[in-house]
């Protein structure tokens, strides 16, 4: 059982790596983009409201798997030249959380009373500063929770991309059961690490919790 | 509380996550027309036995009791071991060698249960008991003797190297700087990534998955055992070709549970005592490909 883990810690070591650089690559892009295209449906531009409907509708109604597939098989058709499957892993999985991200936000100015935005309005500030100096600070206390879901889900999705060519946990198994070890101690070290990963997590949502909460 | 309740939901999570990762290499290759090792001819390659007495070994009892033998094999190696999409025939060298096998032990076709196993799940699988016994392009290491025993080897291969036909590399050495495909964490990429640090390499889930990425240019190279490059080269011979000796040694073997030694010797005698009907099952399957098959020496370790 102990052997799984310390007798291959090198290998252990790049697949915690892999699924590290998924997350952060792929939460990096997701937050961003997120926000943005959560701001862009509830912005007053008729257009804007309608791109950022139709990707949400479309990226977060592809199974991810699928979006994984025509990132790895369907890029390297289109562009010459090397094909970095990490990269392409993160944007799979960043576009595909970003949907996720936007609609949470969405959820979280919905929490922000009309009256608020209507004050921002009223003494002058263009629609950005009202997003980002009122509505914003307000919502992002409101969607903690919802978000940090959001973003352990991701962290479990990263083990998608180990049949894309990308070494993380999910891909260990195959390389330990090649490796002669017991594939149910490798399983039960692989969530070991999930549970723990995901522990800090939650334990970066408590410490959000309480720098941004509000005394009722 | 919540934190743990939550911890262990999540940990129940990643192992589902896990077994559907698994599950993915369970996918079948292209449907592609196989020639050799039709069902129909095999059957006179050997002869059903008879009042098969087997002393003291548990899996043999298992199946006189169950009335039928449960075959582990691959799904999707062409001339090793193919299930056709369309007809639900299973063919290759493989296989064959199963059907010998449980020939031997008094099972006719009829028999037979098949199980397409992909590689990283077979040690379980015969752990488990889910199957009596494997045979599917299964090197014998002695890692894997420690949780299963082997009987064989019946056959020897090596990792070799596919490309286009119309590359100019001609060996493992020709690849720096250009990139390998084979199939997730398997012995051959692990080999490649230690001992050819200049080579680049990709992964997915099934050898067919590479091949695909070979034919659209993505990658230079699959890497595998040559027996499976073999039979894909077969297939597609004006597009793909096999270059190069070999450069290390697979022993095949026939994957057995642990410690059951009355049917390891049973089969072990078996391979050694019928040499022709050995290379019948490998010219029925293999001899198309052109390259000269010998039996190799039974390992009774």
């Amino acid at each position: 059982m102990l052997d799984a883990l310390f007798g291959h810690l090198d290998l252990w070591g790049q697949a915690l790596w892999g699924t590290v650089v998924l997350f952060f690559g792929g939460g990096a892009i997701a937050l961003v983009l997120g926000v943005i295209v959560g701001g862009m449906r509830v912005s007053p531009v008729p257009i804007a409201r309608a791109v950022g409907t139709v990707y949400v509708n479309l990226v977060r109604n592809t199974p991810l798997t699928l979006i994984f597939f025509l990132f790895a098989f369907g890029v390297p058709v289109l562009v010459e030249g090397d094909v970095d499957f990490l990269g392409l892993a993160v944007w799979a999985l960043g576009l595909y959380t970003a949907t996720y991200v936007a609609e949470t936000m969405r959820a979280g100015i919905n929490t922000v009373p009309v009256g608020q935005a209507e004050a921002a309005r009223a003494i002058g500030l263009p629609f950005g500063q009202v997003m980002s100096l009122v509505i914003l600070p307000q919502a992002m206390r409101a969607v903690i929770p919802p978000m940090m879901s959001v973003f352990i889900a991701l962290l479990k999705n990263t083990t998608v991309a180990a049949g894309f060519s990308v070494l993380n946990l999910g891909s260990i198994r195959a390389y330990m059961s090649e490796r002669g070890e017991n594939a149910m101690d490798v399983l039960l070290w692989v969530a070991i690490i999930f549970v723990a990963l995901v522990m800090l997590l939650t334990l970066l949502q408590s410490q959000l919790e309480r720098r941004w909460k509000v005394a009722r | 509380m919540r934190t743990t309740r939550r911890g262990s939901a999540i940990a129940i999570g990643a192992i589902a996550a896990m077994a559907l990762v698994g599950c993915a290499q369970g996918t079948p290759g292209d449907p592609a027309a196989t020639d050799g090792g039709d069902t129909g001819d095999t059957g006179a390659l050997f002869e059903v036995a008879t009042d098969v007495q087997l002393e003291g070994s548990p899996t043999f009892d298992a199946m006189t009791e169950a009335g039928g033998v449960t075959i582990g094999v691959k799904e999707d190696q062409p001339n090793l071991g193919y299930l056709d999409p369309v007809t639900g025939d299973r063919t290759g060298f493989d296989v064959d060698i199963s059907r010998w096998i449980a020939a031997s032990l008094g099972f006719d076709e009829e028999q037979i249960t098949f199980q397409s196993i992909p590689s990283a799940n077979r040690e379980t699988a015969i752990q488990n008991g889910d199957i009596d016994y494997y045979v599917g392009t299964y090197s014998i290491t002695d890692s894997r003797k420690e949780s299963i025993d082997f009987a064989g080897p019946y056959f020897v291969t090596g990792q070799g190297l596919l490309v286009a036909a119309d590359s100019d590399i001609a060996s493992i050495d020709d690849m720096d700087g250009q990139t390998v495909c084979s199939a997730t964490g398997s012995t051959p990429i692990q080999n490649i990534r230690e001992n050819y640090p200049n080579i680049e390499t990709t992964e997915f889930d099934t050898y067919s998955q590479c091949v695909e990425a070979l034919l659209a240019g993505t990658v230079q190279g699959v890497t595998t055992d040559e027996a499976i490059l073999i039979g894909y080269a077969a297939q597609d011979p004006e597009n793909l070709q096999v270059v190069g000796e070999p450069f290390s040694e697979e022993n095949y073997g026939v994957g057995l549970p642990k410690d059951d030694d009355a049917l390891r010797d049973h089969i072990n005698t078996l391979f050694e005592e019928n040499p022709d009907i050995w290379q019948a099952i490998y010219d029925a399957n293999l001899g198309s490909s052109g390259v000269e098959g010998t039996q190799p020496e039974v390992d009774r370790y």
